[in-house]
């Protein structure tokens, strides 16, 4: 069962970046359950066994004023996909700080790694204003100028920049039955 | 929060707007933009100018920006839509009806960006299937204005978006690939009612133009 985050200030973004997500999971017929950032419990934690931080809006950083509302990051041993803000929540629990880049829209980006299943040169969808440098626990799995995929070497965190509901919908499969 | 609707009388921005509404947003205004150039990406769409007759049906004002829809300029023009948006109707966001086109979602949230104010964009990635079954649920009332691919013909157009709509569209999607919503460009539609509007419009088609599988109907308000 995946616990599927909301990270949205706004009701309405709801279904630009939580439900696509949501779509994929159900047509490949994967449990899930959606909380809000704000209502996760340890009964949620608990009876989940991987997690997705879904992203959101390129004006949105209220989850940045609440980051104590994500101090279960820290411990929790489960399989975890970041998106986008989620990426940025992950940074900043490992002492990362965050940059200013505007990215909107399709780029190549080139996974010289296998990054749940991503090899190669692909195409993927990106709205930010923000990126993350990462320090040296995480991986980066693109040759990239600015850090679009990475994984924490010993825990199973992965996070992207991108948007992987939008076009790359395998990958969210593939850390779904991973 | 106040929101602004990027409206084409269409299904998806109409819908869009819908759904903004449903999940407590005011909506300030809609604003409609009135391309010249009937290849835009953008913006063409038949009988868009009837938009304010859809507009006076929801009671929300509207600001109907002329553009030659010559690429980029267009954007320009958008951008100076939304400029006037933010300052006569103090809006924070914009709604849009982008289901699946990276061209026009990306190019609106850059403006948005640059603006300052919220984009929102409530069916996007949304399966075309389950949009088309979710306006019959919601008793959307739309008719076909326009058809731009193969194998579409003069026949469909004034047809209503219904459950036997459905099921045609769904065979040509199996035998032609064809977008269920029309996301790839191969129908527009022109909502008569939905939830939002205090009464029902009632049309009848005024010109009609187009040859093989490309054909579109300009419409009037009786």
């Amino acid at each position: 069962m995946i616990l599927l985050i909301n990270l949205c200030k706004e009701k309405l973004h709801y279904y630009e970046f939580v439900k696509p997500v949501e779509d994929i999971l159900k047509k490949n017929k994967i449990n899930f359950f959606t909380k809000h950032y704000k209502q996760i419990n340890e009964n949620d934690l608990d009876k989940c066994n991987k997690a997705i931080i879904c992203g959101t809006s390129l004006k949105d950083f209220e989850y940045l004023k609440n980051l104590e509302k994500f101090n279960w990051i820290k411990n929790f041993d489960k399989p975890l996909l970041a998106i986008c803000g989620g990426m940025q929540i992950i940074g900043r629990f490992w002492g990362s700080r965050m940059r200013d880049k505007v990215e909107i829209g399709f780029y190549k980006e080139n996974f010289q790694q296998n990054f749940l299943g991503m090899i190669g040169e692909k195409e993927v969808y990106h709205l930010h204003n923000q990126y993350t440098i990462f320090p040296r626990d995480f991986t980066e799995f693109t040759k990239s100028e600015i850090p679009q995929a990475v994984k924490h070497k010993t825990k199973e965190i992965y996070c992207v920049l991108f948007h992987p509901e939008v076009r790359n919908k395998e990958m969210i499969i593939s850390f779904a039955n991973n | 929060m106040k929101l602004g609707v990027l409206f084409s009388g269409g299904k998806d921005s109409t819908f869009a707007a819908y759904l903004a509404k449903k999940e407590g947003y005011q909506i300030s205004c809609l604003i409609s933009l009135i391309s010249d150039n009937k290849e835009s990406f953008m913006f063409h769409t038949p009988s868009i100018d009837k938009t304010k007759n859809q507009a006076k049906v929801m009671g929300i004002p509207i600001i109907m920006q002329q553009t030659t829809g010559k690429k980029e300029f267009e954007l320009s023009d958008l951008k100076k839509a939304i400029k006037k948006a933010i300052k006569k109707h103090k809006i924070e966001g914009i709604v849009t009806g982008a289901v699946e086109s990276i061209y026009q979602a990306s190019r609106i949230q850059k403006i948005c960006n640059e603006l300052n104010i919220e984009c929102f964009n409530p069916l996007w990635q949304k399966d075309q299937f389950e949009l088309l079954e979710e306006l019959i649920k919601n008793r959307f009332k739309i008719i076909i204005t326009g058809v731009f691919a193969y194998p579409f013909n003069k026949s469909w157009l004034g047809k209503k978006i219904d459950e036997n709509f459905i099921k045609e569209i769904r065979k040509l999607n199996e035998k032609y690939k064809i977008n269920p919503a029309g996301e790839g460009g191969e129908f527009e539609s022109f909502v008569t009612w939905c939830p939002l509007f205090k009464k029902e419009l009632k049309t009848k088609p005024m010109e009609i133009n187009g040859s093989g599988n490309s054909w579109t109907m300009e419409i009037e308000i009786k």
